[in-house]
């Protein structure tokens, strides 16, 4: 049994949904307007009034929004009701996840109203924190992709982003910011193809090659960090890449100060956004790359060159994470500390995941995820009696909730894990 | 890729072939058994870990380089001297001082000697979450599973037996110790059994969920942490002390810690070797991981067989947390944390997945682990070391063909690889 052969083949209509998970979804739509009813609404009086502010306190001034809670509420739930009874009826087929994604909008606006109730939320501030947040996550999950997409499981993504946070670290102290950055993406480069020749060559496990370079890269920057960063402080101050506003788009009222005037990274996340999206669907590189992920036999028999592939896509994906290991330290704090990365790697798996091994579903997720983030740290000061810690657990339930197949349907590449032989 | 093509799975243990003596070319042939032997790389890929790391600490030493300006000849003397107290302070952190030891023994003072041994008793310390972190992945590999979570289960465990150790009071020691440490056990088993049962009913892939109940378990320790099983009197999250009548008790008075939990770990490792070799189960969980499509025809459950892996694999997860916590520091702070869940997947690797190649292998990281601290005080060499040896003796047992360049080894005579890591059961189980 050889599991190349032995993989199922799917064949995957557009737009198809079965009935049962018609139902399903139907039932999850229900229960999130009867949430947003018995939650929120009835615990608002009339009189409340939900105030958002919508400059994050940049220079354009947007007038705050102010609208009363109750009847707000009550709209969101009607529309979400309504939505619901449609799909258990009706159904919305091909456009089963848009909904989905639209109703679990309006739950985090109707959670925000209702929070914010009688008192003022900066909405724009939170949000603009939520991109911030989204960026290492979001590129995290991008390096997976471009891995898995092409067979290689990589678990090694926090490693590679430790790694590279310290190595732009001292880069970037010795000289400057640029060297920096391509020292780190060099570093992610470097671990991308340490996990191609362990997982390709020797045939390691791939779960194991991805734990090596995890464990491998916490010991060797702490131990450097501990050894020499301590001692010498100036190779712990890089600095940081300052904010570029865009000039023109970061005028826009609301959206401006929230998505472009941000550092380089947040705009790399949408540059590799949309590279990656065209890169592997609409071009025969991705074609290929992705062929070597589903049905590595087949793509040889038509003169793909399998391993090489796999070899290209896990080098060009450690690079990317190498660039979100720079983030860490030349696009936020601007210094390095021992695992600063804290387990952001495997949320970036999570939202690799949640977006359904996807660029677009990539940054969705890692957003999301990274509202999450943000919003744990407004929910004290909302006075909300929800424990912040368990908003954090959020994008983790999540992720197992999605995987186990009951609200959407992941589809990972089919013979992602398996070294591939010639025969 | 390994064809299962056998129904029963292979014996215990590739232990050494037996050697062909009273040959005339008896010398080549014991060479050319242990050049093939996988125990030989084995062995081979923990001493070049263990130089791996020495070298990263000649490189690391700013003397090293100023000697090597001065003269060639004082440089390699540095560079000698540098992998000297290296290994000798691994050495003495984690056996203790041999001259120490003579000196106490000579002094027959009862006090003396239990300090001068202390360090050895440490390292066994140190070793006892290993052995049972290291069985829980080991487990779990033999059925085919990769419990990656072993940290959360951990963690888990340590919640659980803390919230037994102080709150439940006026039990005598003979029941609440062991009860706090099932409760611990248990704990880590519901950590362990939601993976396992979402990857048997749904196929959610066991290592993503796993990784997910870590980093739940991190959260939720860091909540308990900070209310519910915080020390009122404390400012920083850190549980109250458990009660003395859950203590593990210790066998020799300060500064030996050892206590009775690695002998529960030992007996732990006895009875996950009967389960696994002994017992119509064991047949079955190590059938259904070699195997799962033979398993299926013979009548065996998967769906039972994997929830009941990955929650005992977590009970034992949960009892290496739940033992640290009541036989070591008697409280929980946030910083417990410790990579024991990391090191385990290496530990069971190292082992074959077999019970004692296991307990031998949590042995060796404990050990390195003690010593490793008293490199820290002695050498100025920051304790993470070990972390970088253990990632390349993972390594090296993982990819043996980087070994075998190395020493120019011969290939084995058949490609076995490791059935039990390859991805047999992936496409199968929905």
């Amino acid at each position: 049994m050889t599991t190349t052969t032995a993989a199922p083949i799917r064949v995957k209509e557009a737009g198809y949904v079965s009935p049962r998970r018609q139902r399903v979804m139907g039932i999850v739509f229900l229960a999130l307007a009867t949430m947003i009813w018995a939650f929120f609404s009835r615990t608002t009086t009339g009189q409340m009034v939900t105030t958002f502010v919508m400059s994050p306190g940049g220079a354009v001034a947007t007038p705050d929004l102010v609208f009363k809670t109750l009847p707000f509420l009550n709209v969101l739930a009607t529309i979400s009701a309504v939505i619901g009874a449609y799909q258990l009826v009706r159904g919305f087929h091909g456009r089963t996840n848009t909904m989905l994604g639209i109703l679990a909008g309006f739950f985090v606006i109707a959670f925000l109203a209702w929070g914010a109730a009688d008192k003022s939320l900066n909405l724009a501030g939170l949000l603009k924190v939520a991109v911030v947040r989204a960026v290492p996550l979001t590129l995290g999950a991008l390096s997976g992709i471009l891995c898995e997409r092409s067979g290689i499981i990589n678990i090694g993504i926090e490693g590679m982003l430790l790694a590279a946070a310290f190595t732009s670290t001292v880069a970037a102290s010795l000289s400057n910011l640029w060297v920096g950055l391509i020292v780190a993406i060099l570093t992610g480069a470097l671990f991308g193809w340490v996990l191609a020749v362990f997982s390709i060559r020797y045939k390691v496990n791939q779960i194991i090659s991805g734990t090596v370079i995890n464990i491998f890269a916490t010991g060797m920057t702490s131990f450097l960090s501990a050894k020499f960063l301590q001692k010498y402080q100036n190779l712990n101050s890089p600095g940081q890449f300052p904010t570029w506003e865009i000039p023109g788009l970061s005028k826009i009222p609301f959206f401006g100060p929230i998505l472009f005037s941000h550092n380089l990274f947040v705009y790399g996340v949408f540059i590799l956004l949309i590279v990656l999206t065209i890169a592997l669907f609409h071009t025969k590189w991705g074609l290929r790359l992705r062929s070597a992920g589903e049905h590595p036999k087949a793509a040889d028999t038509l003169g793909i060159n399998v391993n090489r592939t796999r070899y290209m896509a896990t080098i060009l994906g450690g690079m990317i994470a190498g660039f979100g290991g720079a983030y860490f330290t030349l696009g936020s704090v601007g210094r390095f500390d021992e695992v600063m990365t804290a387990g952001r790697g495997f949320i970036g798996l999570a939202a690799m995941i949640f977006g359904n091994w996807m660029p677009t579903g990539a940054l969705g997720a890692g957003l999301l995820f990274g509202l999450a983030d943000s919003l744990a740290g407004k929910l004290t000061i909302l006075r909300i009696p929800i424990p912040p810690k368990f908003l954090e657990m959020a994008p983790y339930i999540v992720t197992m909730i999605v995987l186990a197949g009951v609200v959407g349907h992941t589809s990972p590449p089919a013979a992602e894990g398996t070294p591939y032989e010639k025969e | 890729m390994t064809d299962n093509k056998e129904m029963t799975p292979p014996p215990a243990d590739n232990s050494v072939k037996p050697e062909k003596a009273a040959k005339p070319n008896a010398l080549n042939i014991f060479l050319e058994e242990v050049s093939r032997n996988s125990l030989t790389v084995t062995i081979l890929a923990i001493l070049t870990g263990l130089l791996l790391g020495g070298l990263v600490a000649v490189l690391t030493t700013e003397t090293v380089y100023s000697s090597f300006r001065t003269s060639f000849g004082l440089g390699f003397r540095e560079v000698f001297r540098v992998f000297g107290i290296t290994y000798s302070a691994l050495f003495t952190g984690s056996f203790g001082q041999p001259d120490v030891i003579r000196a106490a023994i000579a002094s027959r003072d009862w006090q003396q000697i239990n300090t001068a041994l202390s360090p050895f008793f440490e390292s066994l310390v140190q070793s006892t979450p290993y052995i049972l972190a290291g069985l829980a992945v080991a487990l779990g590999f033999r059925v085919g599973l990769f419990n990656i979570g072993a940290e959360g289960q951990i963690f888990v465990g340590a919640l659980a037996a803390v919230w037994a150790g102080t709150r439940i009071h006026g039990l005598p020691p003979i029941i609440h110790a062991p009860l706090a440490l099932l409760v611990g056990g248990l704990g880590g088993a519901i950590w362990g059994f939601i993976p396992g049962w979402l990857k048997a009913k749904t196929g959610a892939h066991e290592v993503i969920n796993t990784i997910m109940m870590n980093y739940i378990a991190f959260r939720l320790s860091e909540y308990l942490l900070t209310g519910f099983l915080k020390d009122p009197t404390k400012a920083h999250p850190i549980s109250a002390t458990v009660d003395t009548a859950a203590w593990l008790p210790r066998l020799f008075p300060n500064p030996n810690r050892f206590h009775v939990g690695f002998f529960i770990a030992l007996i732990m490792a006895y009875l996950v070797y009967l389960l696994l070799f002994k017992t119509t189960l064991g047949f079955q969980l190590r059938t259904v991981g070699l195997n799962p499509n033979a398993a299926r025809y013979a009548g065996m459950s998967i769906v039972k067989n994997t929830v009941l892996a990955m929650a005992l694999s977590g009970l034992l997860a949960g009892l290496a947390g739940a033992n640290e916590v009541l036989g070591v520091n008697r409280n929980l702070g946030v910083a417990f944390s410790s990579g024991y869940g990391f090191d385990s997947i290496a530990l069971a690797l190292l082992g074959n997945s077999h019970p004692l190649g296991v307990v031998l292998a949590s042995l060796l990281f404990g050990f390195l682990r003690n010593g490793a601290l008293r490199m820290q005080l002695q050498a100025g060499i920051p304790i993470d070391i070990i972390s970088i040896m253990q990632a390349a003796i993972l390594a090296f047992i993982a990819a043996p063909g980087i070994i075998r360049t190395i020493y120019r080894l011969k290939e084995p005579k058949e490609e076995s690889g490791s059935p039990l890591l390859t991805a047999a059961r992936k496409g199968q189980a929905q």
